[in-house]
């Protein structure tokens, strides 16, 4: 029985559909407009963005939530340059994308024909790998190639380029199974080599001041349950990274929140004062280690990465295992009860009540979060294994050390006076208290983004959606997009600066036509705060190019323009009646813009190129340095 | 040492990748990205259609040689990366130069050539166009006595190579009786 003859669009969109896929982002044009025909037919949900970055930041924020790969759909020429962003911002921080693009007929490729680019070539350093359709026979087993890629491994951004006449030309209909991919090079690794996993273990029991550095990669390989087991079994405190926000509820016990550049400085401290720290899908990003040659000096390293590649990258471990890390974990979990390590000590979630914040110098605020190290005894291990070695309470002097700098260097700011703009610290607390645990964060780059990991409450997994690698100020906006049309069920908002707004606000057209009622914080502060916060700083207050202003443009009247609620909050008596309308609105997207005070800078900071030893405290606390 | 010489820095990857469009331009893409030096490369079919191999010479100062590999690795469309030490290995490369002789210098030319197991390939009246293949250091001899006569080209394909041959009766249980040793 012969199969149907489709042309190249159709068997595109009937291969998207095969991949599952239930929403695309994407703008139509004229080299892709042969896919734009059947997605009429389709049914898939296309979302119509205002501008193709857009479409690849929504992507994002889809993957990022559902764990489902996003996708999105461009034209060739500026279409396709458009999305180089996203797909840059997809590789670093590993997000599984499929983007296709339009590409000019293969007759005209190379002869500088309206809107060619050479997207493949363009995104080959910003994708894990990309293809070049020229045969409409190929497209289903590229899709398929493109889904397995984009979603094993360490995760990743693909990108399929497709020539319009290979779009109109005809192929008999097949679905390729999975020998029929044509990837003889790619054979990623899973599971943890049993000899070093058993090491580890070892390693592990030995260690007097373990700290567990989870990053990233726990939450793309969804090892979230095995982490915490292994936290609680283990007694070990663990470090999330700011791509690892919410991996352990920042409520645990062992939780210790964020660490590097503006992380807390427990955080940071623990791990560099540990004897061994245990890397689980993180990449010693310069951002986490401060200068390399001073990181964690006396730190053995277990380093567990599904990519080899980042194994000895920045930093050499001892033990460096590579596999994913939900699996590896649970390996480790099974090396620790050979050891003998008992299988539920019953402490860890000790559902210690939150110990009320020590007073502070009057007016400051400490950071309510998590409830400080718990030394609670727990299950003894079984005599005579070599986890006797090991009772809980051998980790207690390293935990009452992190439970005295928690004490110390609580996260702090000069609470909110009357006086000036509103304290960007404040508004986050006011807007954390207000919204359900579950709430979808996403935020855009600078000093809102590191407000809203530091003072935020992640207590689930996927509930922080950032760009952590690249940095692409403007994502928040579209990422919240992509957010809440993956998790409808979950209020989303975004957390944004002024300048990051004004670089992709327009999508919340899009939100408005599609009804995806995202709600945005604007913490304008009228300047590029982080870029100013380093010229206050490092060039003796030298503001050069940073002024914008609070209301240029009218962000309320702009929101309503694009079909928002728009509100305006300037007294720190309107900070909670106005979160509490916005999250009273469920049919639109709301939008407000909350004047915040531009001299307010992000503590606690290691400056670029410093050791983390010389982490700075904010001054204003009076707690001086270490 | 002549620039074309086997050093300490240089290290050889043999990379058998997919004979699909664009792949070499991977490969070098990677090398310029990640701020790698390539020394030489040498890129033509293997013997299964499907695949080609690169013969890559990197400047192993310029980073280290396992995250060159690693990262060469993650591309697609690399199949297997085999590493070569200069020592373990057999290394061949083909120049081609065109000698500045009349006719009264041709003669000495034709000998070193000679001498060199070499052929003339061309011969003009005031020029000598000449082959020479062999092990890169034997041509890197070659050059250095012939350049006094003045090269008008100078051209080298870069190295392939392959690894020593084990003389050992049963090289495949060597890893065996290695572990057995130990």
């Amino acid at each position: 029985m012969s199969q149907p003859e489709l042309t190249g669009a159709q068997a595109l969109i009937k291969s998207l559909e095969m991949q599952r896929v239930e929403v695309m982002f994407g703008l139509p044009g004229g080299a892709i407009l042969p896919v734009y025909d059947p997605i009429i037919d389709s049914s898939i949900r296309h979302i119509l963005v205002r501008h193709e970055q857009g479409a690849g930041h929504m992507a994002e924020g889809y993957a990022h939530v559902t764990g489902r790969p996003g996708v999105a759909m461009v034209t060739s020429g500026p279409g396709a340059t458009n999305i180089v962003t996203p797909l840059a911002d997809a590789y670093m921080d590993s997000v599984p994308l499929v983007v296709v693009t339009g590409q000019v007929a293969t007759t005209s490729i190379g002869t500088d024909a309206f809107q060619e680019s050479d997207i493949t070539g363009i995104t080959m350093g910003v994708t894990k790998h990309n293809w070049l359709v020229t045969d409409a026979a190929d497209i289903p087993r590229v899709v398929a190639e493109a889904f397995h890629v984009a979603t094993t491994g360490r995760p990743g951004p693909v990108l399929i380029d497709l020539p319009k006449d290979v779009a109109n030309a005809t192929m008999e209909w097949y679905w390729p199974g999975p020998s029929d991919l044509d990837l003889p090079g790619y054979h990623p690794v899973t599971e943890g080599d049993p000899v070093l996993v058993r090491r580890a273990a070892e390693l592990l029991l030995a260690a007097e001041r373990p700290v567990i550095y989870a990053g990233g990669g726990i939450l793309k390989a969804r090892a979230c349950e095995a982490l915490l087991e292994l936290v609680e079994r283990t007694g070990i405190p663990v470090v999330t990274t700011l791509m690892a926000r919410g991996s352990v509820p920042d409520s645990h016990p062992l939780c210790l929140g964020m660490p590097g550049m503006h992380g807390n400085y427990t955080a940071v401290t623990a791990m560099q004062r540990s004897d061994l720290l245990v890397a689980l899908g993180s990449r010693f990003d310069d951002r986490v280690t401060g200068k390399v040659g001073t990181f964690a000096p006396e730190a053995k390293i277990i380093h567990v990465d599904i990519d080899p590649a980042e194994h000895h990258k920045v930093r050499r471990a001892d033990i460096a295992i590579a596999g994913d890390c939900r699996l590896v974990i649970e390996e480790l979990l099974s090396a620790l009860d050979a050891l003998g390590l008992p299988a539920c000590p019953g402490s860890g979630r000790a559902g210690t009540p939150g110990v009320p914040a020590a007073p502070g110098a009057a007016g400051v605020v400490r950071r309510p979060g998590a409830t400080p190290m718990d030394a609670s005894p727990g299950a003894e291990p079984v005599p005579g294994s070599p986890a006797a070695a090991f009772p809980r309470e051998r980790l207690d002097p390293w935990r009452a050390q992190l439970a005295e700098w928690q004490e110390r260097f609580p996260l702090g700011y000069i609470g909110q006076a009357g006086e000036g703009g509103l304290k960007p610290q404040y508004v986050l607390e006011t807007l954390r208290d207000a919204t359900p645990d579950d709430t979808i964060v996403a935020s855009g780059v600078g000093q809102h983004q590191m407000f809203a990991s530091q003072w935020w409450r992640f207590e689930h997994p996927y509930t922080w959606v950032n760009s952590g690698g690249l940095g692409t100020m403007g994502f928040g906006v579209p990422a919240a997009i992509g957010a809440k049309v993956g998790r409808p069920d979950r209020m989303v908002w975004a957390i944004d600066g002024d300048g990051c707004f004004q670089m992709t606000a327009q999508e919340l057209v899009t939100a408005s036509s599609e009804r995806i009622p995202v709600k945005i914080a604007i913490l304008n502060n009228a300047y590029l705060g982080m870029v100013r916060q380093w010229q206050e700083m490092f060039y003796e207050e030298r503001y050069s190019e940073v002024y914008l202003s609070p209301d240029l443009p009218d962000y309320v009247g702009w929101a309503e323009s694009m079909g928002c609620v728009g509100l305006r909050v300037t007294a720190p008596e309107e900070v909670g009646p106005a979160i509490d309308k916005a999250n009273a609105v469920d049919d639109r997207p709301v939008v407000i813009d909350f004047r915040t005070d531009a001299a307010e800078k992000v503590y606690p900071m290691v400056a670029a190129g410093a050791s983390n030893d010389d982490i700075v405290v904010d001054p204003a606390l009076g707690q001086g340095g270490r | 040492m002549s620039p074309y010489g086997v050093d300490q820095r240089h290290h050889i990857l043999s990379v058998l990748v997919e004979n699909k469009a664009g792949v070499l331009a991977r490969v070098a893409g990677l090398f310029a990205r990640r701020g790698y030096n390539i020394f030489s490369l040498a890129v033509a079919p293997s013997g299964d259609d499907r695949l080609s191999r690169i013969t890559i010479v990197v400047d192993v100062e310029s980073a280290p040689l396992e995250q060159i590999v690693k990262q060469l690795d993650k591309l697609i469309p690399v199949v297997q990366i085999t590493e070569l030490d200069p020592a373990e290995s057999r290394e061949r490369e083909l120049l081609l130069a065109t000698v500045a002789v009349g006719p009264e210098e041709r003669g000495q030319v034709i000998q070193l050539v000679g001498v060199f197991e070499g052929k003339i390939v061309d011969v003009g009246t005031e020029r000598l166009t000449v082959m020479v293949a062999g092990a890169p250091g034997k041509l890197d001899d070659f050059e250095d006595l012939v350049r006094p006569y003045g090269f008008v080209e100078l051209q080298r394909t870069g190295r392939v190579a392959l690894p020593r041959l084990d003389r050992q009766a049963y090289p495949h249980d060597r890893t065996h009786q290695t572990e057995k040793a130990g």
